[in-house]
């Protein structure tokens, strides 16, 4: 009797079911987004005692999943939304948990008669996973009210209701078009459950980041790279178009190419050590630190 | 009479959990899925009308499913059957296919005798929906 208690203890169940480790995964691999990963916490417990539920002989319909994401550019939408499809597998919420990713161009077509295919073949390839909608304000365009997207927009409605075991959709966006976005499809807003907004990265999440992306790429900051390297991050976030993640990304990209330069002309052999290090001086080359004021340059180098 | 054609020919026809599961066999192969139909049912017409694109990038039965019904909708009165390619090389062809779809009433098929020189006698079938009405008419 202990012992079948002990087997249905949430916790217990949790671990068995392998979700566990994704949420783990998921702490230990995101920085910050600290709403998210509640929000994604209870999705997890909410399903788990469902099931529980289920096993008592108690009603529990499966809940809606469907999911907005809205947050600025480089805040980790697509990366939670992989993560999400995985952990929803995990949970036994979606059969295959794979994600489909899709922008305007995959669902609306081009001319009569062509939205309808294509949206549905989206839709089919998506059945048993996740949906991803990037940028779904793009869908509806009032300003052209012959605009195909409207077509799209009712055909995922529809599915979104009469499937909704068999797939999950989350869209994403900048905030404030979202707003309007849902303003103006209000269908859309109401079959949407969960509203989760990723909030911009500090400074210190910045860094770490940083820290993250350069382990996985196998390169170390040396001493004095560092400091200039945060120096770096604090002026780049004054500027326009700073895309957080991303941001940080494209600078390791340019500091990476400035490295394999400066070691280019090197007429030594090269130490593991030099080729996994990076230098202050390869940073400090960056043209954020020499016009404070001409700031208004795309992406910076 | 009822028309017996492809696996599970003998067999009651599948209902939809069972369908599913097919599927769900089918893809877990690496087979695509295609949908034809057809008025026809004479055992040599093998090229049935294709109903959309073979499905290559599927990985859930559910995604079928949808396109079954959808087809089921369109022809409520055909033969439909669905069939799983294997695109491996060597085989590149059709292994697996079945009947998932059949109008109420199937009249059968009629023996054609035809005599040919000597005493010789050539036999043929001919299905009675297809002698008495049109191509699209005849279920």
């Amino acid at each position: 009797m202990d012992a079948a208690l002990q087997a249905t203890a949430p916790t217990a169940l949790l671990e068995a079911s392998g979700a566990r480790a994704v949420l783990d995964k998921l702490d230990a691999e995101l920085v910050g987004l600290a709403p998210v990963k509640g929000r994604i916490r209870d999705i997890a417990a909410l399903l788990l005692i469902d099931k529980l539920r289920a096993e008592q002989g108690l009603q529990s319909t499966p809940p809606s999943l469907h999911m907005c994401f809205t947050g600025n550019p480089g805040t980790g939408k697509t990366t939670v939304a992989l993560r999400m499809a995985e952990v929803l597998k995990q949970l036994g919420y979606v059969r295959k948990g794979h994600l489909v990713a899709v922008t305007r161009d995959d669902l609306v077509g081009q001319f009569i008669g062509h939205t309808a295919p294509k949206t549905k073949e989206v839709l089919k390839k998506a059945m048993g996973g996740v949906l991803f909608i990037d940028e779904a304000y793009y869908l509806y365009r009032p300003e052209n009210e012959r605009d195909y997207g409207q077509e799209a927009i009712e055909i995922l409605l529809q599915v979104m209701e009469n499937h909704r075991d068999d797939l999950v959709v989350i869209l994403a966006g900048y905030k404030d078009r979202m707003d309007t976005f849902f303003a103006s499809n209000p269908g859309m807003a109401s079959r949407i459950a969960h509203h989760i907004d990723f909030p911009d990265y500090s400074q210190d999440e910045l860094m770490q980041i940083t820290q993250l992306m350069l382990g996985q790429l196998n390169y170390r900051f040396d001493g004095a790279a560092e400091p200039a390297f945060a120096r770096y991050v604090a002026l780049r976030r004054q500027q326009p178009h700073f895309a957080n993640a991303r941001s940080i990304r494209n600078a390791l990209d340019r500091i990476r190419l400035r490295h394999a330069t400066r070691l280019f002309g090197s007429t030594e052999p090269l130490s593991r050590d030099q080729l996994t290090t990076l230098q202050a001086e390869d940073i400090l080359a960056s043209r954020v630190f020499g016009t404070g004021s001409a700031t208004t340059q795309k992406e910076t180098s | 009479m009822r028309i017996t054609q492809g696996t599970f020919s003998f067999l009651p026809d599948l209902t939809d959990a069972q369908i599913t599961k097919q599927i769900d066999y089918c893809l877990a192969q690496g087979w695509a899925i295609g949908l034809e139909y057809t008025d026809d049912p004479h055992p040599r017409n093998t090229f049935w009308e294709m109903f959309g694109n073979p499905m290559f990038d599927i990985h859930d039965a559910a995604g079928v499913m949808l396109e079954l019904h959808s087809c089921r909708k369109t022809f409520p009165n055909h033969y439909i059957r669905l069939t799983a390619f294997d695109s491996t090389h060597g085989t590149e062809s059709v292994v697996m296919s079945f009947i998932v779809n059949r109008p109420e009433d199937e009249p059968g098929f009629r023996l054609v005798r035809s005599e040919e020189g000597g005493r010789t006698m050539r036999y043929s079938i001919e299905s009675y929906a297809v002698q008495r009405a049109a191509e699209g008419a005849r279920y």
